[in-house]
């Protein structure tokens, strides 16, 4: 049995039928071939998977992909514009915001969020808006300075 | 390029990274393939009495389930081995599948392959395996307890190898005439690496070649290959491909040879066809091999002046099920050879004992057996700080190696190369305000409230995994070399094939560094190639922070060689002798005579025409190196961390973290930076929340990110980092290796914080992780 769903995929129209139980990150990642957002676990915790959902930071491993019918989805592929990264991502390359790369795109995409509800930040309050993506590598402390880059560089 | 080594130039890593465009292990899509899921032992010791796969095979779309049966059915060896063996080590056998008896919850009993992943998932749920459960043990201490179940028949007592390094007589002398002695009975507590990447494999088999492709999580596949083959897959090592696409974290649990990539593979070979594993959260925290696990009593012996005169340490340390990999090296020949620390320290003795415990094995973490006996060190240090009344400092400063004692020979094997510990203790007390913070703890202490506490952490390390005959001779089944083939092409832009396999360090950024240094060109002229064992011809991969200092020299070695032939081209060319040439800022010039040079790609093109050429020399502009070091690498620094501490609910904020690190010559500050900042997270996480939990019948109830606290974001604070620099002198670039530095300092200096803060209640000592809980009940005892 299938759903069919219709939605809007980094500004493309998409249109699938889906297994009722298919995860949107399953569906991203090998039905769409959009292998940026990443699975790092099974509880919605590390947030490797977050993407964003009408503007909305989600984590697309707990969201059912026939959930997102109707809905605009922006996944790490989709951020760069025109060939121009993100500040987001320029602030991440630039501090060093990143070493295996795993958690990166739901990183940026989590800060994404972080920057449209807040556009300056304080320490802190990066620190609070990130604590849904876990990073073993980096010690965050880059990560902060990767996202205080990019919202001077969005003022 | 001059100036190109020691710059923080960007990553040339993270453009496919930050876009989205990296590919790791579970991103590739091949033709044909299939899905596998690996069904589990839900018991830690159970009989296996009977496996039924009927309604499994009877789901449309199911390929195959296989068991151990078939394992013995395909003629293979079909066992996961160790690689490291101690004198009078228990090596019981550790199949692929278990075959009649499960050792830990996540012991693989079979595996189902499906057109599908979420139908192999649901195909393994409805194998049904009958167990007899058995009793189980998963304490290391309680392993070791007469009438303890035994995790295997071989190993008597769960005893799998007892060590002793040092003379236990000299130790017994000083402590007999000891004026201070200090001793701890501490836990070193078991953790879970989580690389946020699960392991993954990709196993393509094809039976018109013989050949399989094998891409997987690896932080050194061809260590992977000779394992796989060996002893797993029975297969030719020239049949077989493994590469390491992007690598999303390893800290370790990536270096070690697996049963479920090896089932992978048989999974192919049996179907012809190529087959997907991926781990979930779960599955990668119940098989991926953990760290540390000891239970230590330890002692120290001072004289009046506070001078050590002996350290005394027995540990058991947790094995697991099985031995993984490394893993008989990690708690004995990383860890008792360190315990002289950063000091002068007369008469140490250190006695290991491994044990086998219904766990999954332990092996190699960030650190791996360094953090551990720095941990025994510091902490008995700041004892002995309190003990002799010198405090934390002094006594650390008085017993200090002296800078012109180098090179020093402990007392526990290893021979440090160089070090100067002063000057990073001064620093890290001009950076923390120490003075300042004794007067404001002394008010606190006046007052009342929340206290506050400074704990230092002097550390050492033996990095840059090491001296082939060295390891050898400890029980090494590997060389602990590393090679490097840098080839000049025609236009004068360079490839480097290293054995070094990155996962996260940036080491295509580096190298480039090294060559374009050494060869006076741009570093983006420069290619760097990893992690595939059909490109580069052998290497022994990433860990150990051994991939600059060993990797790194493999590379500019061959950069030197490669500088030697082209003088001989040059001076050909320019006829002149080659004894006259010089190389500088990309020119072969002949000295004395500035007008009469040649580019490199002069000389490149020339050695690839070989149209107007040496006799004597054979065409081609490149040259391999297969570096093995003269002796490991010795980082050092002080870590101060400052903490409050809430002693009326026990909870701890971290206020200031200061790191003083010398790791020696630094060729990228910034990934230096970011890789010591990934390493204090880790131990600083192991020191106040990460713990691996296991319950008396043996289930991991801390398996998932429920309940296993990796640092997030707002548990961190931002970190403070200086350096002192002392080059190594035995290789060629004067590095040292950083990438265990942070996670082997730092969870001595936040115990001894919070202990120091907790010192007018008379407490000496809270195990880790230094939970609210635990606090609150020191302080209420």
């Amino acid at each position: 049995m299938t759903v069919s769903i219709q939605l809007e995929v980094n500004g493309k129209p998409v249109q699938a039928a889906v297994e009722p139980r298919r995860l949107l990150v399953h569906f991203l990642r090998e039905d769409l071939g959009l292998t940026g957002a990443n699975i790092g676990c099974e509880t919605s915790l590390c947030g490797a998977c977050t993407v964003l959902l009408d503007g909305d930071a989600v984590k697309s491993c707990t969201m059912l992909a026939a959930q997102a019918d109707g809905a605009s989805v922006t996944t790490i592929e989709g951020l760069a514009q025109n060939g121009e990264l993100h500040p987001l991502q320029e602030g991440f390359w630039e501090k060093h915001g990143l070493q295996c790369g795993y958690c990166t795109p739901g990183m940026i995409l989590s800060a994404n969020y972080l920057l449209a509800q807040n556009p300056s930040p304080n320490d802190e309050e990066i620190r609070e808006g990130l604590k849904g993506n876990i990073c073993r590598c980096t010690g965050y402390h880059n990560i902060v300075e990767a996202v205080k880059y990019a919202a001077e560089r969005m003022s | 390029m001059a100036g190109v080594l020691g710059t923080s130039i960007k990553r040339r890593e993270d453009p496919a990274l930050i876009t989205g465009r990296g590919k790791y292990t579970d991103d590739l899509k091949v033709e044909g393939m299939a899905h596998a899921a690996i069904v589990r032992s839900p018991y830690a010791h159970a009989r296996i009495r009977g496996i039924d796969a009927s309604a499994a095979e009877a789901l449309p779309g199911v390929l195959a389930v296989l068991t151990a049966r078939d394992v013995a059915a395909a003629g293979i060896p079909g066992v996961v081995p160790v690689g490291w063996l101690l004198p009078d080590l228990k090596t019981p056998a550790h199949p692929m599948i278990a075959a009649d008896t499960v050792r830990h919850v996540g012991d693989a009993v079979a595996v189902v392959v499906a057109e599908d992943r979420y139908l192999a998932r649901d195909a393994a749920d409805r194998v049904a395996v009958d167990y007899e459960p058995l009793d189980a043990v998963a304490d290391v201490v309680a392993a070791l307890e007469d009438g303890a179940p035994a995790v295997h028949e071989e190993a008597p007592g769960n005893v799998a190898f007892d060590w002793e390094i040092g003379e236990r007589e000299s130790v017994d002398a000083a402590f007999a005439s000891a004026a201070h002695t200090v001793e701890l009975d501490l836990r070193n507590n078991r953790l879970i690496p989580h690389a946020i990447e699960p392991r993954a494999v990709l196993a393509s088999y094809d039976s018109s070649t013989g050949e399989m492709t094998i891409h997987m999580t690896s932080q050194n596949p061809h260590v992977h290959r000779l394992l796989m083959t060996l002893a797993s897959l029975g297969m030719p090592e020239h049949k077989v491909r493994i590469v390491a696409p992007e690598v999303g974290g390893g800290f370790g649990s990536k270096i070690h040879h697996y049963a479920d990539e090896a089932i992978v593979g048989l999974c192919s070979m049996k179907l012809d066809r190529p087959v997907k594993w991926t781990a979930t959260r779960t599955e990668t925290n119940l098989t991926d091999a953990h760290g540390r696990d000891h239970s230590t009593h330890c002692a120290l012996a001072l004289d009046a002046d506070g001078r050590i005169t002996g350290l005394r340490v027995d540990t058991a340390a947790a094995m697991g099920a099985y031995l993984s990999t490394f893993a008989p090296a990690v708690p004995t020949y990383l860890y008792g050879t360190l315990m002289s620390g950063q000091y002068d320290i007369p008469a140490i003795h250190c006695h290991v004992t491994g044990v086998f415990t219904h766990t999954t094995p332990v092996d190699a973490y960030r650190g791996a057996g360094r953090p551990e006996a720095t941990y025994v060190v510091e902490r008995l240090m700041h004892l002995a700080g309190d003990a002799t009344g010198l405090g934390p400092v002094e006594v650390r400063r008085r017993n200090f190696v002296p800078p012109d004692a180098f090179p020093y020979q402990t007392q526990v094997a290893l021979a440090y190369d160089s070090g100067n510990y002063g000057p990073a203790m001064d620093r890290a007390l001009e950076m923390i305000g120490y003075d300042d913070l004794k007067s404001e703890q002394a008010s606190r202490r006046d007052n009342g409230g929340k206290q506050i506490g400074i704990g230092f952490s002097s550390y050492i390390e033996a990095c840059g995994l090491a001296p082939s005959a060295v390891v050898g001779s400890l029980g090494a089944q590997a060389g602990q070399w590393e090679s490097a083939d840098v080839r000049v092409h025609p236009t004068a832009s360079v490839t480097v094939y290293t054995g070094s396999s990155s996962h996260g360090q940036g080491h295509e950024t580096t190298f480039s560094q090294i060559v374009a240094d050494r060869l006076g060109i741009d570093p983006e002229a420069v290619e760097v190639i990893h992690g595939d064992t059909d490109l580069v011809q052998f290497g022994m991969g990433t860990y150990g922070s051994r991939s600059a200092a060993v990797g790194g020299s493999a590379i500019a070695r061959s950069v030197d060689k490669i500088i030697e032939k082209g003088k001989k081209i040059a001076a050909h060319l320019l006829e002149a002798s080659a004894e006259d040439l010089e190389y500088e800022d990309g020119s072969f010039r002949v000295a004395g005579s500035p007008d009469r040079s040649l580019a490199l790609g002069d000389v490149a093109l020339q050695a690839y025409l070989a149209h107007n050429y040496p006799d004597d020399l054979e065409p081609g502009l490149s040259a391999t190196s297969f570096y093995d070091p003269a002796n490991f690498t010795y980082p050092f620094g002080t870590h101060v961390c400052v903490v409050e501490v809430d002693t009326e609910t026990g909870s701890i904020e971290l206020l200031r973290y200061a790191a003083v690190d010398d790791v020696g010559n630094v060729i990228n500050p910034m990934i230096v930076d970011g890789q010591l900042h990934g390493g204090l997270a880790q131990g600083i996480g192991q020191a106040l929340w990460e713990n691996a939990v296991y319950d008396e019948s043996g289930q991991l109830v801390s398996g998932s990110l429920m309940d296993y606290a990796v640092p997030k974001i707002h548990n961190l604070i931002p970190f403070e980092l200086d350096r002192t620099t002392t080059p190594c002198p035995h290789n060629p670039l004067g590095v040292k290796g950083v990438g265990e530095a942070g996670a082997i300092a730092s969870p001595a200096a936040v115990v001894n914080a919070v202990v120091d803060a907790l010192a007018p209640f008379g407490i000496s000592h809270i195990d880790m992780p230094l939970t609210p809980e635990k606090v609150w009940r020191a302080v209420n005892s």
